[in-house]
């Protein structure tokens, strides 16, 4: 998979053939390409571009009262003043280390889980492949807010069965992290199980005809010829799960609903809505926007740069 | 078979199988749960077993939401399709046109905008609330229709598919063809390469679909009036008022379900369709 390295069409093109496209008969073709691509392109500078441009103009603002308040407030500059509040400010901090906490749980189980599931679904032992994997994909066409409703009720005492089963208090200040790993980990395995199935279709058969002929049982062969050749599409999807967890928004806020154990800004996304929607403090949560943009981006290349390094 | 190696006691059927049931039910039981759940009455969501069956009370909780606060549930229903289906029928096609053009077509600019594409897919969408959110309402389009159906159009994960399926399904051999015969280069999109670029498209679609379906963020900032809502917003306020006024369970649990139930049936009859779609997209 090709997400952060493309290859584009020119290098994959044998020697020889002709450019794609080339553009014919005076120019048309660089006027269909601007139809073609035009109302995405448009999409991603109004709906993207423009929004992080604006939250970056934003978090280095803030709204004072001027003198003694007569002129209604104004915008001041204030460098990266709102910054060191967000940075300074205990609420973010803990939210950032509940989303930290939950991450270092979440992402490592859940892949597991779906690598293991997906070997599993692989290992020629296995009947009923597609019963399997479409039971385990489900939950994923399930909305995070009925998830969080469903699994709230699930935890919740004298309707659920969950309050009696598990180790911890669901609902508890201490039981809501892994409360909420248990939804989030539902709802994305399938998903996942299925991307990394899909890859392993493409192993070659004869790699691992060589391996049986070479004495690797099914769980050598698995480990040490199925998983590295899966390696780059592992990697994707560890990118988009580590950036997932740091936007864990939607299960916390209605579990909010069931528990006063999960605080308004429990999360650095829920922190940014409460800053921007209740307290209206928009050059803060601008901030706070940028600083999770940020770590997203600082947390994808590591990755990426991780996976390089692994595939030499 | 796969009986030799160290790992032949675990790898043995009955282990395998064992574990994909544990993730099944896993999987499932909190379904199942939606299900029987939306069959009781209030009375017997509380007292009888999560998954025992009390009196059989579908219809009258159907009845009940359809009737609640006049008859908005049904709104949400109809706001829920129109964000999703449109949304995702029109969203698709501009991510199929792009990707096309990106992998057939040179223009300038094409590199930087697959490189902008590639780092939208990165950007976390809680981080564009608020400003999407001040730029609507300096567009006074805050509380609109527009307001939630615009931002969601955006798809670049959907672009980076098209791409990898217009790069693998569509020989530059048929397009050369297609322009010595004097087709121009939009008739060309839409008569030869969208149709071979076909099971691609379906599945952007139908991601597409379920990834505006399920937005939460966009609607929760935007909409402030009921009947605007899609339904997952709806439900989430009802549901925060539960804890005051149980009456609302039964209406959000039968709500939640008729949220899922399409979703589902969708995915069970278009298997065929995402799954090759989705092998033939992510393995470029």
């Amino acid at each position: 998979m090709t997400v952060l390295a493309p290859t584009t069409a020119e290098e994959t093109r044998p020697p020889g053939a002709p450019a794609p496209g080339r553009p014919r008969r005076g120019g048309r073709a660089p006027l269909a390409a601007l139809l073609l691509a035009g109302p995405f392109a448009l999409l991603l500078l109004g709906t993207v571009l423009v929004p992080i441009g604006y939250a970056l103009y934003l978090s280095l603002f803030t709204e004072r009262l001027s003198g003694l308040g007569f002129d209604g407030p104004h915008d001041v500059f204030v460098w990266l003043g709102n910054y060191a509040d967000v940075l300074g400010d205990g609420a973010f901090r803990d939210s950032v280390g509940n989303v930290a906490g939950y991450a270092l749980v979440h992402v490592p189980l859940m892949l597991g889980i779906a690598l293991v599931l997906a070997l599993l679904l692989d290992s020629a032992t296995v009947r009923l492949r597609q019963v399997w994997s479409l039971a385990v994909f489900l939950p994923y066409v399930v909305p995070g807010v009925i998830a969080g409703l469903i699994w709230a009720y699930l935890y919740s005492p004298n309707i659920g069965p969950l309050q009696d089963l598990l180790p911890w208090d669901p609902l508890g200040g201490n039981g809501v992290l892994p409360s909420l790993v248990t939804i989030t980990t539902w709802q994305w395995t399938g998903y996942n199980m299925i991307i990394f199935y899909t890859a392993l279709r493409t192993v070659p058969r004869d790699v691992l005809e060589a391996a049986r002929v070479d004495g690797a049982g099914p769980l050598r062969t698995a480990w040490s010829v199925k998983v590295p050749t899966i390696r780059p599409t592992i990697f994707v999807a560890l990118v988009f799960t580590v950036i997932g967890s740091l936007q864990l928004f939607t299960e916390p806020l209605v579990l909010r609903s069931f528990t006063g154990s999960v605080t308004s800004t429990w999360t650095p996304s829920l922190y940014v809505y409460e800053e921007a929607f209740i307290s209206n403090d928009y050059g803060r949560a601008a901030a706070a926007s940028m600083l999770l943009a940020l770590a997203s981006a600082l947390l994808s290349a590591l990755v990426m740069r991780l996976s390089a390094r692994r595939s030499r | 078979m796969n009986t030799t190696g160290s790992g032949s006691r675990w790898t043995s059927r009955g282990a395998v199988h064992a574990l994909l049931l544990i993730a099944s039910l896993y999987s499932l039981l909190p379904l199942v749960w939606l299900l029987t759940s939306s069959t009781k009455s209030l009375g017997d969501f509380s007292t009888t077993g999560a998954f025992a069956l009390g009196g059989f009370h579908l219809w009258d909780n159907l009845g009940d939401l359809f009737a609640e606060e006049d008859g908005v549930f049904l709104d949400w229903v109809r706001n829920s399709l129109l964000y999703a289906g449109l949304g995702a029928v029109l969203g698709s096609l501009i991510c199929a046109a792009c990707g096309y053009a990106i992998a057939k077509l040179r223009f300038p600019g094409r590199r930087l905008l697959f490189a902008v594409t590639l780092a939208g897919v990165l950007v976390p969408t809680t981080a564009l609330a608020l400003p999407l959110y001040l730029l609507a309402s300096q567009l006074r389009l805050v509380d609109t229709f527009w307001a939630v159906f615009i931002p969601l159009l955006t798809n670049p994960f959907g672009v980076y598919l098209a791409r990898a399926y217009a790069d693998a399904a569509i020989p530059d051999e048929v397009l050369e063809a297609a322009r010595i015969d004097g087709a121009g280069e939009l008739r060309i999109f839409f008569t030869v390469a969208l149709p071979m670029m076909r099971p691609g498209v379906v599945t952007i679609l139908l991601f597409q679909f379920v990834g505006i379906w399920n937005n939460f963020f966009l609607p929760l900032v935007m909409l402030t009036d009921p009947h605007l809502f899609p339904m997952n917003l709806g439900l989430f306020q009802w549901s925060s008022r539960v804890t005051q006024f149980p009456q609302y369970s039964p209406l959000v649990i039968t709500g939640s379900l008729l949220a899922v139930v399409p979703l589902v049936a969708a995915f069970l009859l278009l298997q065929r369709q995402w799954r090759s779609g989705l092998a033939s997209g992510s393995l470029k």
